[in-house]
C-alpha cells in the first residue's frame, strides 16, 4: 500500500512540475492521471497493490469533497443577494448538460450500431 | 469550575487540527449511514448532508472556516492522489474507450459547450452580475480547473469553488432520475454524462452505480476539464455580446 501511495504522489508531483514548467492550464493531479494512464498502457495494467489502493481511495471519493464544500459558508452574502439567478443557472445548465451528453452519445452509438 | 475547564478544553481543541479532521469524518460517516439506510437513494447525497451538518456546527460554535480547514485540509489533500488514481479504473475500460473515441469526442464538445452557454445565458437573463456570470461559466469541471479559469477571466475563484460543488451535488442527485426519463440505460453513456456535467462528485456517484459507469465518468471529467479550460476564454466574448 505504501508503494502504491508513493507511486500516486510521484505521478501527481510529475503532473504538477510539467503543468507549471510548460505553462499548461491544467491542475497537476489531472495531468498526473493522464501520465499514469499512459504508464499503465505501456506496462500492460496495474499491479494488485495499485489496484487495491486505487479502489480504497475511490471507494469514498465523496468524502474528499466535504472540506471544500463547507467553504460555501464564505459566500453566504453573494448567494443571498443573487440566489435566484445563480440557482436557476446552475439547475438548468446542469440538467441541459446531462441531457445533451446522454442523448448525443446514445444517438451516435445507435447509428453506428445499426450501420455496421 | 467545570465551566472554566470546558472553556479551556474548547480553546485547546479548536486550535488543533484534530477537531476539524474528526468533525469531517464523523459528519461524513453519519451522512453515509443515512445514505445507506435509504438504500443508496441519490437524493440523500452524502456530500450535501455532511456539508450542511458541518456548516451548521461551525456556525453554531462561531468557528471560522479557516480554523476548521486547518484540520480538514488533510482530507482535502487526498483529492490529488485520488484524482491520479482514477487512471486505474480508466485503464480497465481501455478496449471500449478505443472503440468509442470519436463518439465520446463529439459528445464532449456538445456537452461542454451546453454547460457553459446555458449557465451564462440563464444567469444573464435573470440579471446576475458580470463577475457572477464569469464565476458560473466553468462550474461543470473539477474545482482546481474551474477556479483557474474563473480567475484568469476576471471572476471570483472562491465563488466558483462553491458553485462547482453545488453543481456536482445537484448533478449527482438528479442524474439517474433524468436518465430514467430519457430512457438512457447504457452504463457508459450514464457515466460519461455524469462526469462531464458534474465532475468529481458526479464521478463519485457513478462509482456507486458500477465500476464501468465510474470509469467513463472519470474520463469525461478529465476531458471536460481540459476542454472547458480551452473553450471558456474563447466563448466568453460571444456570450457577453449575445446577452448584453
Amino acid at each position: 500500500m505504501l508503494n502504491a501511495i508513493t507511486l500516486l504522489l510521484v505521478f501527481q508531483l510529475a503532473g504538477e512540475v510539467i503543468a507549471r514548467g510548460l505553462g499548461i492550464p491544467l491542475p497537476g493531479p489531472v495531468l498526473g492521471m493522464a501520465l499514469l494512464f499512459v504508464a499503465l498502457i505501456l506496462r500492460g495494467g496495474p499491479g494488485k497493490n495499485l489496484q487495491d489502493t486505487a479502489n480504497g481511495l475511490l471507494g469514498h471519493l465523496s468524502l474528499l469533497f466535504v472540506p471544500a464544500g463547507a467553504g460555501i459558508m464564505l459566500h453566504a452574502d453573494r448567494l443571498a443577494s443573487e440566489w435566484q439567478a445563480l440557482l436557476a443557472a446552475l439547475v438548468i445548465s446542469t440538467l441541459a448538460a446531462l441531457a445533451v451528453s446522454a442523448l448525443v452519445l446514445t444517438f451516435i452509438l445507435r447509428r453506428r450500431g445499426s450501420g455496421s | 469550575m467545570i465551566r472554566h475547564d470546558f472553556t479551556g478544553l474548547w480553546v485547546y481543541l479548536s486550535a488543533s487540527p484534530l477537531l476539524g479532521l474528526t468533525l469531517t469524518l464523523v459528519a461524513y460517516l453519519g451522512a453515509w449511514q443515512l445514505h445507506r439506510r435509504t438504500g443508496g437513494h441519490p437524493l440523500v447525497n452524502p456530500v450535501l448532508i455532511a456539508v450542511l451538518a458541518l456548516v451548521g456546527v461551525l456556525w453554531a460554535t462561531g468557528t471560522a472556516y479557516e480554523t476548521y480547514f486547518d484540520g480538514a485540509q488533510f482530507v482535502h489533500f487526498l483529492l490529488g492522489p485520488a484524482t491520479v488514481a482514477l487512471a486505474v479504473p480508466l485503464y480497465g475500460q481501455i478496449q471500449r474507450l478505443r472503440a468509442m473515441a470519436i463518439p465520446l469526442g463529439v459528445t464532449l464538445l456538445c456537452g461542454a459547450a451546453t454547460a457553459i452557454m446555458v449557465a451564462w445565458g440563464t444567469g444573464a437573463l435573470l440579471g446576475a452580475s458580470e463577475a457572477s456570470l464569469i464565476s458560473l461559466a466553468p462550474k461543470s469541471v473539477t474545482t482546481p480547473i474551474a477556479m483557474a479559469v474563473a480567475e484568469a477571466l476576471g471572476g471570483l475563484p472562491s465563488l466558483t469553488a462553491a458553485l462547482v460543488i453545488m453543481t456536482g451535488i445537484f448533478g449527482a442527485m438528479v442524474a439517474q432520475g433524468l436518465f430514467r426519463l430519457l430512457g438512457t440505460r447504457d452504463p457508459a453513456v450514464q457515466g460519461f454524462a455524469m462526469g462531464l456535467a458534474a465532475h468529481g462528485i458526479g464521478t463519485a456517484r457513478a462509482f456507486q452505480i458500477s465500476a464501468e459507469t465510474g470509469a467513463f465518468a472519470a474520463l469525461a471529467m478529465a476531458a471536460n476539464g481540459l476542454l472547458t479550460a480551452l473553450l471558456t476564454p474563447w466563448l466568453l466574448p460571444w456570450l457577453s455580446r449575445w446577452f448584453a
